[in-house]
């Protein structure tokens, strides 16, 4: 196969950020392009982590829908927005080489409300549709874009087999796109020249703060796949003795304590918090702040994010949010612990789709990580701010 | 090969005629919707309750059970 690079492949860790001269597309057959990936080992970057190559291969005979997915629907992260920004052209050009291996009958870019639309579109379906928290999920998009409610549907039909109209359907988020039309560009080796051995390449960082001035730099850096977080954390310009807790993988994501800031963003390293890279969220927590008293709210935001559809969420969460509004209250009645168990075993893997379950990862990260603190609530104290909400 | 009870939660509404049927598999949570007494999401189906699951399945009235294998 030939690859044809038109310019020098970017080094260092800048890749989707940096400047990209654009130029033609080199064009490749889906055997080539699975191939690619697989020696690439490139995964999704929209959070589950998944191989490209194999998400390709699933596809059966018939032609598919393409869709790229752009909805960025969790508020902490803000990559999406920043990459159609910055470097739109990488994701056409990544759509563009699927709609020439694939030959799809439609191919769609989804955007959320806070993401910029592309200057130039190729030909390309760009769509901008209603973003929630759960609209980004797979079916949900799909869904949207079979002209239904922007909710989840049952799983057990997979979008790669039914989707988009009736079709086998492709989605892919939009920096995984990037990504693959780099790796096309530029090759396996070079892709796999930043990052492990087993989790190669660069990802896109949303770094955001608790309280204005945690951070000197706030928004989206990019760094290879197992950065320890105490470098990204310098990159942005935060003094690590003030940061109380880290949240990897925004409000369905998992703590890092501050005393483990030389944890590396891998899936091994995070494994012990139950955490993963994820779509590549980092939130900072000030030593200042209750950590209940802001899970408490987070949580209060997941229960109203669910899309009323499935019982044990419609029911569950709101129940598990009083909860934890209560718990974040110094002087909180014990019983509260194995009522908040209660409740997690309730609702985990009783959904159509992972809103409970990520739901459930951050309250018993919370728990987990923050126990000292729930011991203090527990006998009357708390010597962390409470800020009063403005509006609720 | 395994059967499986899959619940489809977008159409349950917890109108419980699974739960009367299959009370060996399922109970009602404190909302109403069938819960699996086995702690799995999706309760095996054991061989001798094939029957009473397909029943269960078909006497759904929002068609929201299903047998996976």
């Amino acid at each position: 196969m030939t690859v044809t690079s038109v310019s020098a492949p970017p080094m260092g860790e800048s890749r989707l950020l940096a400047d990209h001269p654009g130029g033609p597309v080199p064009q490749v057959d889906l055997r080539s392009l699975v191939d690619l990936l697989t020696r690439a080992g490139l995964t999704g970057r929209g959070g589950a982590g998944f191989p490209t190559a194999r998400k390709l291969a699933a596809l059966d005979g018939r032609r598919p829908v393409i869709v790229g997915n752009a909805m960025e629907g969790e508020p902490l992260s803000h990559k999406d927005a920043v990459l159609l920004q910055r470097s739109p052209g990488l994701v056409l050009d990544g759509l563009d080489i699927l709609r020439h291996a694939l030959r799809p009958s439609r191919t769609v870019l989804a955007l959320g409300a806070r993401v910029p639309t592309p200057p130039d579109r190729r030909g390309i379906e760009v769509r901008r549709l209603a973003d929630s928290f759960v609209a980004g999920q797979e079916t949900a998009l799909v869904n949207q874009l079979n002209g239904h409610d922007p909710v989840p549907t049952d799983p057990s039909t997979p979008v790669f087999r039914r989707g988009v109209d009736g079709r086998p359907t492709l989605v892919l988020n939009a920096e995984t796109l990037a990504q693959l039309a780099l790796v096309v560009r530029h090759g396996a080796t070079w892709f796999r020249s930043q990052g492990l051995e087993d989790d190669p390449g660069t990802f896109l960082i949303s770094l955001t703060e608790s309280v204005p001035g945690l951070l000197d730099h706030p928004g989206v850096l990019e760094a290879r796949r197992g950065v320890p977080l105490r470098e990204v954390l310098r990159r942005g310009g935060a003094d690590p003795g003030r940061v109380q807790a880290v949240l990897l993988g925004g409000y369905h994501g998992a703590w890092i304590p501050g005393h483990a800031l030389d944890t590396s963003l891998s899936r091994p390293g995070l494994a012990p918090y139950g955490a993963t890279p994820g779509a590549g969220i980092v939130h900072l927590l000030d030593q200042g702040a209750c950590p209940l008293d802001v899970a408490a709210r987070v949580t209060a935001y997941l229960a109203g994010q669910s899309a009323r559809q499935c019982g044990p969420c419609l029911n569950g969460l709101p129940h598990m949010a009083q909860t934890m509004r209560r718990l974040a209250r110094p002087g909180a009645d014990p019983r509260l612990l194995p009522e908040l168990e209660r409740l997690q075993v309730l609702v985990t893997g009783r959904g159509a789709c992972k809103h409970p379950d990520g739901t459930v990862r951050f309250v018993a990260s919370t728990l987990r990580v923050f126990d000292r603190h729930v011991q203090e609530h527990l006998r009357g104290h708390c010597d962390k701010d409470h800020p009063r909400r403005a509006a609720r | 090969m395994t059967t499986r009870l899959h619940v489809d939660w977008t159409r349950c509404d917890g109108h419980g005629s699974c739960v009367e049927l299959l009370p060996e598999l399922l109970v009602h949570d404190e909302w109403g919707f069938p819960l699996s007494r086995t702690g799995e999401p999706d309760a095996v189906v054991p061989r001798q309750l094939d029957d009473l699951a397909r029943r269960a399945v078909s006497a759904c009235p929002l068609q929201a059970l299903r047998l996976r294998s």
